[in-house]
């Protein structure tokens, strides 16, 4: 029995994505991103790599061949910060609420991906030393699963990959480049890890913080987040000691919360408006840590571009562009710059492309292809130009997270993540025909209507799961 | 020694652009040194020349301030103002962890209000929730610039401490936080409480104070680990960080100064102190500042005993006595509430305004720089068309470090046009929600 129902379970993984030993799409135009278009090449897949590609490569024998003619290939999307992968968890973050101030209604507490591991301490903090909201060692590889049901979606919007992330809590954990398979083993999804620390700032009001204890102000997070570092910096000495010589010398305790910073490659830190970014890049300087920044709200102002790139720090820009709530009371009057970020905010593409910056898309919250293209055409309509969106959402993602050698373009060698669409990708009647991803060829679903009302949701960035 | 080209070029530099003003044929009330009809040089930021008659330098632009008077930039000693996501780090007792700096809003509409209201320079402080409260600093009213633009640069920051009714939370018995729900009881839930809490954190900042001192003399093996909590109060036991201490009560305000004597460190400045007229000897004695409200009081118990006589009965005492606003909208006419010493207690004009200007100068210990019109001194000046602490009088134009930051005239000629703009996006914003659709609200799984 048991075995008869392993095999229908193959069947319908088959079913799912076709395996075959190699696949070729022949006679098609190429978009490498890495290097010029290719206006009539081939693209040969073999376990799971790109074996070659170029105008004048013959598809080999064994291979599924896939006629070309009339259609394009473009690397795999990838979601610069995600949560999918993670059945159950909120999205990494929502940006829209440019609201009033940009203060956001409080969404519902979202159910915790992995209630053991992201369980909230019964007792508030009384103080940085009780590591409040931080599961720091929480590796989110060893999380993600490939039931969750928007991993097929995203992937018939064109998405490939994705840069999951804990999003639970000031210090949430570790994110991982994963390839968007559906139902195979978890351990074949990861493509890199550990690709950073997810963290949080909460807004702050007058009593304790989400956790009900510290911190609860903006500043207590911040000293919180500086705090953990200065502990960090003393922990890698004492332990260096130890290591050296432990005879007569009292042992360090063992501390899960810094033991997950040591081996952090990168921070994320949340900012939205100009202020945000700025007050995030003097903080990261301070930290001495590589930072990429999220959100992004503000970034169409020229002089966050300008910061951005002095810096030399990646932003992360939420694709979920602000809007007015539908359910705002039609009497009151937004302020100024309220009005001015809902107006320019998708320009923040073009701005950053135009003064060089580093930055990519990320999704937050959105899922559906046809909000995500909506999103882009925004941007597109705003100035943006295709390469630049393109380049957005496939090689500067893979660049930000350092795994450009593997994801991100169409090169010999590279992980086989591909999209073949039936006009450019970022056309409102384009038809994505196939996604190739780890050389496996998926064919999209018709889109699912949108379930839930609608109207924006406006949580903070980096409000901790937006639990307050 | 690259380090200190740096930072002098970079304080400079702002001075090389502003421009040379003459400031002409005002009533200048100096402060310091009378007041007197005549015309203020203003060159590099700073105030060059202050007499009846004086030279007018080829390049200066002409300010013509006939008829109109000129004070010293208004300084508040208690705002809370430009800080963002909550002013109070409230879930604990002691807070010294946390920094007004690391949240200062550059792009807080109060800033230009207050600058609208003559306010050049802000202490910019912690609430009151915590017995010992974050860190504080005071900032310049530079409208414009970037957060570190607007720190007043050299001066000596502070930390907030807090007594009586708000730290012990009163009329809330468990202890909770007033809004904060579910919100587990805090100690201290009396003033004997607040008192315990301050001490204990002094014993623990002595003996950390005295870990690191043991390791800074000879600087060998792993030094101590460093935290910011005590960090701060270390600071207040060198000297080197003011303490400013909310209090009502002649009672909780004689217990701090014993504590801060005992413990060896001084009170800088008591925050709102409406008994202070009670142990005005004492304070002076302590030498604490002390900055209250006008007329502002019977809003909760502790306030009950207060008297509008309190500025100038602790002055007359020998107290460095300012007005505060700890309030966005008061912070808009300290002027008159400087006027109101005048009428109670009988204090001078420039008495009156020395509390909105020197005063509160010297208890921020930026005396050397800003509060009065002084040769030398930064070029931080009001000018208004009527007698400043009369209730009549309106700021005409405001300048820091030489430049202005608010004029009067451009801004009442550019509000049409400011207006229109937003209009305009009201009205684009309108027809693009009838015509597109919304991006949905975020789906979740599950």
């Amino acid at each position: 029995m048991k075995r008869l129902i392993t095999a229908l379970f193959l069947c319908c993984v088959c079913a799912l994505a076709q395996q075959h030993p190699a696949v070729a799409v022949r006679n098609a135009r190429i978009v490498t991103v890495s290097g010029p278009v290719i206006a009539k090449g081939t693209v040969v897949v073999r376990n799971g790599l790109i074996e070659a590609v170029g105008d004048n490569v013959q598809a080999p024998a064994d291979a599924l061949v896939i006629d070309g003619e009339g259609l394009t290939v473009y690397p795999g999307l990838i979601d610069a910060l995600s949560t999918w992968g993670q059945p159950g968890a909120a999205p990494a973050t929502t940006t829209a609420a440019a609201g009033r101030g940009g203060r956001g209604t409080v969404a519902a507490t979202p159910t915790p991906a992995v209630a053991a591991v992201f369980a909230v301490p019964a007792a508030p903090a009384r103080g940085p030393e009780d590591r409040p909201q931080t599961t720091s060692w929480v590796r989110i590889a060893d999380e993600i699963s490939g039931t969750d049901r928007r991993i097929e979606t995203a992937r018939s919007a064109g998405f490939t990959t994705a840069v999951t992330f804990p999003t639970r809590g000031i210090f949430a954990g570790q994110g991982a480049v994963i390839d968007l398979l559906s139902g195979e083993k978890t351990g074949e999804m990861v493509v890199a890890s550990p690709m950073g620390q997810y963290i949080s700032i909460g807004r702050g009001g007058f009593g304790g913080g989400m956790g009900g204890g510290f911190p609860s102000a903006l500043m207590g997070y911040i000293a919180y987040v500086r705090q953990i570092y200065l502990d960090l910096e003393h922990y890698k000495l004492v332990k260096e000691a130890y290591a050296k010589d432990p005879r007569g010398m009292q042992r360090p305790n063992y501390d899960r919360a810094l033991e997950g910073l040591m081996d952090s490659p990168r921070i994320l830190l949340p900012a939205n408006r100009m202020v945000e970014m700025d007050r995030m890049l003097r903080l990261a300087a301070d930290l001495k840590q590589p930072t990429i920044l999220y959100g992004g709200r503000e970034a169409y102002r020229p002089e966050a571009a300008e910061l951005l790139k002095k810096s030399n720090t990646p932003l992360l820009l939420s694709m979920r562009w602000p809007e007015k709530s539908r359910d705002a009371d039609p009497d009151e009057v937004d302020s100024m710059r309220t009005l001015e970020t809902r107006d320019k905010a998708a320009q923040a593409p073009a701005v950053l492309a135009k003064a060089g910056a580093r930055w990519a898309f990320y999704s937050d919250g959105l899922d559906q292809p046809r909000d995500l293209q909506r999103a882009i055409k925004k941007a597109l309509d705003a100035g943006l130009s295709r390469e630049d969106a393109l380049r957005a959402l496939t090689l500067s993602p893979a660049e930000i997270f350092g795994v450009q050698d593997r994801v991100g373009s169409i090169e010999k060698g590279k992980i086989a993540n591909l999209v073949v669409t039936r006009g450019d990708l970022f056309d409102d009647r384009t038809k994505v025909e196939a996604i190739i991803v780890d050389g496996r060829k998926y064919t999209p679903v018709p889109e699912t209507p949108p379930f839930g009302g609608r109207g924006a949701a406006t949580e903070e960035p980096g409000n901790p799961g937006g639990a307050r | 020694m690259k380090k200190i080209l740096f930072v002098v070029s970079v304080a400079v530099l702002p001075a090389a652009f502003a421009e040379t003003y003459v400031l002409q044929n005002a009533t200048i009330m100096t402060v310091a040194k009378g007041t007197l009809k005549g015309s203020i040089v203003v060159r590099d930021g700073k105030i060059a020349e202050v007499g009846e008659k004086v030279m007018v330098p080829a390049d200066a632009k002409i300010i013509d301030a006939s008829n109109q008077y000129i004070i010293p930039g208004i300084i508040d000693c208690h705002s809370h103002i430009a800080a963002d996501g909550g002013i109070n780090e409230g879930s604990v007792s002691v807070s010294s962890m946390v920094d007004i700096k690391d949240v200062i809003n550059p792009e807080d509409i109060a800033i230009y209000r207050a600058l609208a209201g003559g306010v050049t320079t802000a202490n910019i402080l912690h609430g009151s929730a915590n017995s010992i409260g974050g860190k504080t600093l005071p900032l310049k009213m530079r409208w414009g610039k970037d957060a570190p633009g607007m720190i007043f640069e050299g001066a000596t920051p502070g930390i907030k401490f807090a007594l009586g009714e708000n730290p012990k939370r009163a009329g809330n018995p468990t202890g909770r936080a007033i809004n904060a729900g579910a919100q587990p009881a805090r100690y201290p839930a009396t003033r004997m409480g607040v008192e315990d809490v301050i001490r204990e954190a002094f014993v623990e900042a002595k003996a950390y104070k005295a870990e690191w001192d043991a390791w800074e003399a000879n600087k060998t093996g792993i030094p101590p680990r460093k935290d910011l909590k005590l960090e701060a109060l270390k600071e207040v036991l060198e000297g080197r960080r003011y303490v400013h201490a909310h209090c009502y009560r002649a009672d909780e305000i004689l217990m701090l100064l014993r504590v801060a004597d005992e413990f060896g460190f001084k009170i800088r400045t008591l925050q709102h102190v409406l008994e202070g007229y009670k142990v005005a000897k004492e304070i002076a004695a302590h030498g604490a500042g002390a900055s209250t409200f006008s007329d502002w009081w019977s809003y909760k118990m502790e306030a009950f005993d207060a008297i509008p006589y309190n500025a100038t009965i602790m002055m007359r005492k020998g107290v460095v006595v300012s007005i505060n606003s700890d309030d966005a909208e008061q912070m808009r006419h300290l002027n008159i509430e400087a006027g109101k010493a005048m009428k109670y207690g009988g204090a001078t004009e420039t008495e009156a305004l020395a509390m909105v200007t020197l005063n509160p100068a010297k208890q921020l210990g930026i005396d050397n720089r800003v509060g009065s019109i002084e040769v030398g001194k930064d070029a931080d000046l009001v000018i208004y068309d009527k007698f400043p602490l009369s209730d009549y009088a309106k700021v005409q134009k405001v300048l820091i470090d030489g430049t202005i930051y608010f004029d009067r005239d451009n801004e009442v000629t550019g509000r049409p046009l400011k207006q229109a703009e937003k209009q305009k996006l009201i009205d684009k914003e309108k027809q693009n929600q009838q015509r597109g659709p919304q991006t949905p609200p975020t789906r979740r799984q599950g």
